[in-house]
């Protein structure tokens, strides 16, 4: 196949450059001037200040790069292989626990079209195609050349011992990281496999309850701005189209 | 409709906001009936417990009269009209937990999930009224509720019998049965519980309709202390003795009680200086709790004993003595109560006539006389032991 070489998943995480990205860079210039500025200024404000700034700095620069690209997780479901497999097989259903996904459409039956919301609720759509897959045990996929961005999956279904149910294993691996609600998730310190773990957790409710449990919609007194700033900060929910803050805080308290 | 909402620490109020409606196809609407002001409630009154927001609707004890049910609810499970009474706890009834009848560790009615698994590790179940870490769910402190998987946990409940012999199967009375049961009682057996609230009440009569030869309550209000007594109980006031893990030695021949129950939580009271330093340490956020009543059990329990907790703790503990707990070999057994295990059952005592959970109710009030009730429960004025309250009074008509 002609295009463009990127990393496989077993290699994922391994052997790549130690290139930072500019939030690492931010994190460490910001964070340095500001300890810098509070050593000067030797005051009890001024060692909190250098102590923050400092904390920043070092987390900024201990953050792995490669672990923002690949995103793995497993659940085990109270459902058989079969059911889960045919579930996860018609990718159509993705969308309906993939909370950033916004559409999925099949072309054939490898080939499929994705849109899910990118940076500021922009949306980004690629087309995938099916690599590998054996019935009721896995299935492989990769984004094609020419994509807005790459994404390539892998989901397993192994039966649990003991009628336990299934385990499902996903790993997904894209470039470049995911969009502005991917920044807030690592600024939360959550990363890309917390947000996938959210999906999966969904994907379990779907599947074992029928539906995804919700309070949105439900009845609530006056709220103040404290909801709105907890709803927006929420890791697990991807920022609506075109938002600004003053938006994101307004819908926040709406739909708590 | 008229809901009482949490506006702050020590700020409730009845306001009015708009009914719920169905919001999944498992949901079904109840119009209240009864709904009680529960122990549990106090600690988010004051404060204690992490992630309240201003507006939640307060309230996990109710029932009332099914008026709306959701597309995916079957008829034979439950049907517009239907009196039920509905748990505090929300399951769905298929997970791993739900299978195993552990119903109140569920693991999907928590739409917040993730917010309790960076706390415990994992997340127990949704629950009513309560904080946004456990589901945010609007309660039932409220004239209607929506009910999620309303299919599992709403018991049916038959007309006839009035509402306060029933409204407590939604919490506190198999609260304190499970309480008892989790103590692992055997005959002959002395069971010393903690606190004379409610649902201590009923683990005390639950130890006895266990098996338990004595049972040994400790309060400090000698109302709740009478009750325990009218329950069969022996009775300690912690505030006339200087040491309640002596003065149990003493009650028991140096053995011990066999079985604790911690029916206090994280708001325990006690006097001297430990009660002093975790009163200061639970106001500068150092922990979460004051494990006083927990550290006595532990302290007080014979070797090999059983410890069971029914009592509420939010997060972190200081000086649990897991030293003694260690040496002595004991065993602790806690969680929010497996609702659906026990409701059945104990509504069936009730129809029977064999138990009559209505002792404990104090106060019955319209809805509108929340705020002064929450005040007066939480300081155990007029006697206060359980306020049930009427959604529906007259004053809290206009919704």
């Amino acid at each position: 196949m002609a295009e463009t070489p990127r990393t496989q998943f077993e290699t994922a995480g391994h052997g790549r450059p130690r290139s930072w990205t500019p939030q690492q860079w931010g994190a460490l210039i910001g964070g340095g001037a500001l300890a810098i500025y509070g050593i000067t200024r030797r005051s009890p404000l001024g060692i909190a200040l250098a102590a923050g700034g400092g904390t920043l700095a070092l987390l900024g620069a201990r953050r792995k790069p490669s672990e923002n690209n690949t995103a793995t997780t497993s659940l085990l479901i109270n459902t058989t292989p079969q059911e889960a497999y045919r579930f996860w097989r018609d990718f159509q259903n993705l969308p309906r626990f993939m909370n950033r996904l916004q559409n999925v459409t099949v072309l054939d039956n490898r080939r499929s079209r994705w849109t899910a919301a990118g940076p500021g609720g922009k949306p980004v759509t690629w087309e995938a195609e099916i690599t590998e897959e054996r019935e009721n045990e896995m299935i492989a996929w990769r984004s094609l050349p020419g994509s807005d961005i790459e994404v390539d999956g892998r989901v397993e279904f192994q039966q649990a011992p003991a009628g336990r149910g299934t385990l499902i294993k996903v790993r997904l691996q894209f470039a470049p990281p995911f969009g502005t609600s991917g920044t807030i998730a690592k600024f939360l310190n959550k990363g890309a496999s917390f947000v996938l773990r959210q999906d999966m957790r969904r994907l379990e409710a779907l599947m074992e309850a029928g539906e995804i449990p919700t309070t949105a919609g439900q009845p609530h007194g006056r709220r103040d701005l404290v909801t709105g700033l907890m709803r927006a900060a929420d890791p697990t929910r991807p920022l609506p189209r075109g938002t600004n803050l003053t938006d994101a805080l307004a819908a926040g308290r709406r739909s708590a | 409709m008229k809901a009482v909402c949490y506006m702050g620490v020590h700020k409730m109020k009845v306001e009015t906001v708009p009914d719920p409606t169905i919001l999944n196809p498992r949901d079904a609407i109840v119009k209240i009936t009864s709904t009680c002001i529960c122990g549990s409630d106090l600690h988010l009154y004051n404060g204690l417990i992490p992630t309240m927001e201003q507006g939640d609707i307060m309230g996990h004890e109710f029932m009332g009269e099914v008026v709306e049910v959701g597309a995916g609810i079957k008829s034979d499970k439950l049907k517009v009209g239907d009196r039920v009474v509905v748990p505090f706890t929300i399951a769905c009834g298929n997970c791993f937990f739900c299978k195993r009848q552990l119903w109140a560790c569920c693991n999907n009615s928590n739409p917040n999930y993730w917010i309790a698994e960076q706390m415990m590790g994992y997340s127990p179940s949704g629950l009513f009224g309560y904080t946004h870490m456990l589901g945010g769910y609007a309660g039932g402190q409220a004239q209607y509720a929506r009910v999620p998987f309303a299919d599992v946990g709403p018991i049916k409940v038959p007309e006839g019998i009035p509402d306060e012999k029933l409204v407590f199967l939604s919490d506190i009375y198999p609260t304190g049965y499970f309480g008892a049961v989790n103590a692992d009682i055997e005959p002959g057996d002395t069971v010393a519980v903690w606190g004379c609230g409610p649902v201590a009440q009923f683990a005390i009569r639950s130890a006895f309709m266990l098996g338990a030869e004595r049972v040994i309550a400790i309060d400090r209000f000698d109302y709740r202390l009478r009750m325990a007594e009218a329950g069969g109980a022996e009775t300690i006031n912690y505030e006339e003795v200087d040491d309640v893990v002596q003065t149990l030695k003493e009650m028991t021949g140096n053995i011990g009680p066999d079985r604790c129950i911690d029916a206090v939580g994280m708001e325990a009271h006690d006097h001297g200086v430990m009660y002093m330093i975790d009163k200061a340490k639970q106001m500068a956020r150092l922990e979460t709790d004051r494990p006083i009543a927990l550290r006595q059990a532990i302290q007080a329990c014979r070797k090999g004993g059983t410890v069971s907790v029914p009592g509420v703790y939010a997060g972190f503990d200081d000086k649990i003595p897991m030293g003694a707990f260690m040496n002595k070999g004991l065993t602790m057994k806690t969680g929010q109560t497996p609702m659906m295990r026990y409701m059945k059952p104990l509504l069936e005592k009730v129809e029977s006539g064999e138990f009559d959970p209505s002792f404990v109710m104090s106060h019955r009030v319209p809805i509108y006389q929340a705020p002064q009730m929450y005040k007066t429960f939480c300081d155990k004025q007029d006697n206060c032991t359980k306020v049930v309250m009427d959604p529906w009074a007259d004053g809290a008509m206009a919704a």
